[in-house]
């Protein structure tokens, strides 16, 4: 169910540049039903600025009420939404949209998870619950610099991680593509989440293995009633189009025309 | 007694306030969220003959206290809209009133004469103001005399009275109210978007795929109170008011400006259930203000 909640603030803190963690608590958390689900958040009381702003999740905690997100403070509204402390409330929507399907890899199965960017968050929570039930996950990541990287430890224990960066500040140099090419191909899907041209090309190199896409797009209301958030379909979708914010965000590669 | 019931042709409002057409699709999403039967009536999205997908993305924009939209009409056609959104409305205890859009005026009439039928349409809203589509909407809203030729051929096959929705895209807007006044509308819905850019401050190019988009929010509030208000004094018709509505101080404004009911836009995807919070609110702001019923406030700006 979708619950409009004040969410109470637990922690800040700039984990990059330019890059926040936030941690929040309440009765929201107990509705999330799978990773890559996302909230739409009020930043400000005023109408100023007026829209919510979608933001993935990026970690669960059911015992705690307790989420995490993961932002990058670049736009009016998420700077607004960076100077929260701990102690303040924010009115969150939520959760929205369909996330990624844990229960499409079996235990003992490799499985290789790829991000960009403010892509990477979602991908944080879909490793803990796949390493939980036994799957293997290869993570490789893509930033644009070294001082945008975020979160590598933290999936290094959860398996293999790889960074690459466009300016070959950290790991390999170039794009997540680059790093693949070194991937052994035997695993049996992928999930991906990032910039659009990333999307194409992770879809591009695996035309014949599963995988699944989580889609970006500018969003008025997140629930499925305005239209602004849709992308046109493949010949072979059975649906004409789909809506980022309620069909997705994650969809079957093939799904979403690219 | 109910303190907020409101009468107007074709409806029996149990309050005066109602989601306005393009903000709230078909009503199935936020049917998920509450009872749509607490909802004075429901404006559903706009329907044309013909499914359309509807403009490029990005379809939207935030801008000060607003947004720009430009989503093109996206809709799934008449037969859908009769098949499948109608039928599905009908679960609920709440008065219709479908938006009618089109490129000529034998889609409008052709869409008007089936949807009209429709046993939970109580009334059609014509969308003549529609600034994001290529072909017909706001070319029929601009000029006094095609829009009353519209206006007449709707209502000659309409089974349901006939709103007409006003743009704010024109030098004055009582001319165009006169003119479907004229041709025998029912009632006025007013205002829809009004035209306008937000350029990306890196290239300079229009952030929104089409250029140009439908300005709505609290911004534009001001002329929306201001046009209802002249609107009143020049027609004998019922309005229903809109334009940056997010609060019950806005309903109050509007009807006092003339309007006799509400229709609340933009800000249902910043606050999903702010009608029904509306609507609760109304009778504590009546106390408040001395008034026993709604529709004393109708116009009460004139009468100062």
């Amino acid at each position: 169910m979708i619950l409009q909640d004040r969410m109470v603030v637990q922690s800040q803190q700039q984990i990059a540049q330019d890059i926040f963690e936030m941690k929040l608590t309440g009765n929201l958390v107990g509705e999330i039903t799978s990773p890559g689900q996302f909230v739409h958040i009020r930043v400000a009381d005023s109408f100023e600025p007026l829209l919510r702003r979608p933001i993935s999740i990026a970690a669960i905690d059911q015992a705690a009420k307790e989420m995490t997100i993961i932002y990058r403070a670049e736009g009016r509204g998420t700077k607004v939404l960076s100077e929260k402390r701990s102690g303040d409330t924010v009115d969150v929507l939520g959760p929205l949209g369909n996330g990624f399907p844990v229960d499409e890899a079996m235990p003992g199965e490799t499985v290789v998870l790829v991000g960009g960017g403010i892509g990477v968050p979602p991908l944080y929570e879909l490793s803990k619950q796949l390493t939980a039930k036994g799957v293997t996950c290869i993570h490789v990541l893509g930033f644009q610099t070294e001082t945008v990287v975020f979160y590598e430890e933290q999936f290094m224990q959860l398996g293999e991680t790889y960074i690459a960066t466009v300016d070959s500040t950290r790991g390999t140099a170039g794009f997540v593509t680059d790093v693949l090419q070194t991937v052994d191909a035997n695993f049996s899907m992928y999930f991906s989440c990032g910039p659009m041209l990333m999307l194409q090309a992770v879809q591009q190199m695996y035309p014949n293995k599963k995988g699944y896409l989580s889609f970006e797009e500018r969003m008025g209301c997140g629930i499925g009633a305005c239209f602004a958030c849709v992308c046109q379909t493949t010949e072979n979708s059975s649906k004409d189009y789909v809506k980022v914010c309620s069909d997705g965000p994650v969809f079957p590669a093939g799904v979403v025309a690219l | 007694m109910n303190r907020l019931a409101i009468e107007l042709p074709g409806l029996q409002l149990k309050n005066p306030i109602m989601p306005a057409s393009g903000c709230f699709g078909f009503g199935k999403e936020y049917g998920r969220l509450y009872d749509l039967s607490k909802l004075g009536a429901i404006m559903i999205k706009a329907t044309t003959l013909e499914t359309r997908f509807g403009n490029p993305t990005p379809r939207v924009a935030e801008t000060p206290a607003g947004m720009l939209n430009a989503i093109g009409l996206q809709n799934p056609g008449l037969t859908g809209v009769m098949e499948n959104e109608l039928p599905w409305l009908e679960q609920f205890d709440v008065p219709i009133i479908a938006n009618v859009a089109g490129t000529e005026t034998e889609d409008y009439v052709e869409v008007a004469k089936v949807i009209s039928t429709a046993p939970n349409v109580h009334a059609l809203e014509l969308n003549i103001s529609c600034p994001n589509v290529k072909a017909g909407g706001i070319t029929f809203g601009t000029d006094p005399e095609i829009a009353k030729e519209l206006t007449s051929a709707v209502k000659a096959v309409s089974k349901v009275p006939v709103y007409v929705k006003l743009s704010p895209n024109v030098t004055n807007v009582t001319e165009i109210a006169k003119a479907v006044e004229a041709g025998g509308a029912d009632g006025i819905t007013m205002i829809n978007t009004l035209v306008g850019m937000r350029l990306d401050e890196k290239t300079g190019r229009p952030v929104i795929a089409n250029g140009t988009g439908g300005l709505s929010g609290p911004a534009v509030k001001p002329v929306a109170i201001r046009m209802v208000y002249e609107v009143y004094k020049a027609v004998n018709i019922p309005i229903i008011g809109m334009g940056g509505v997010s609060e019950v101080t806005d309903v109050i404004d509007f009807l006092s400006a003339g309007a006799s009911a509400v229709a609340v836009g933009t800000a249902n995807f910043v606050n999903p259930f702010v009608c029904p919070t509306i609507i609760d609110q109304l009778p504590a702001k009546l106390d408040e203000l001395g008034v026993n019923h709604i529709s004393e406030l109708i116009g009460r700006s004139h009468r100062l």
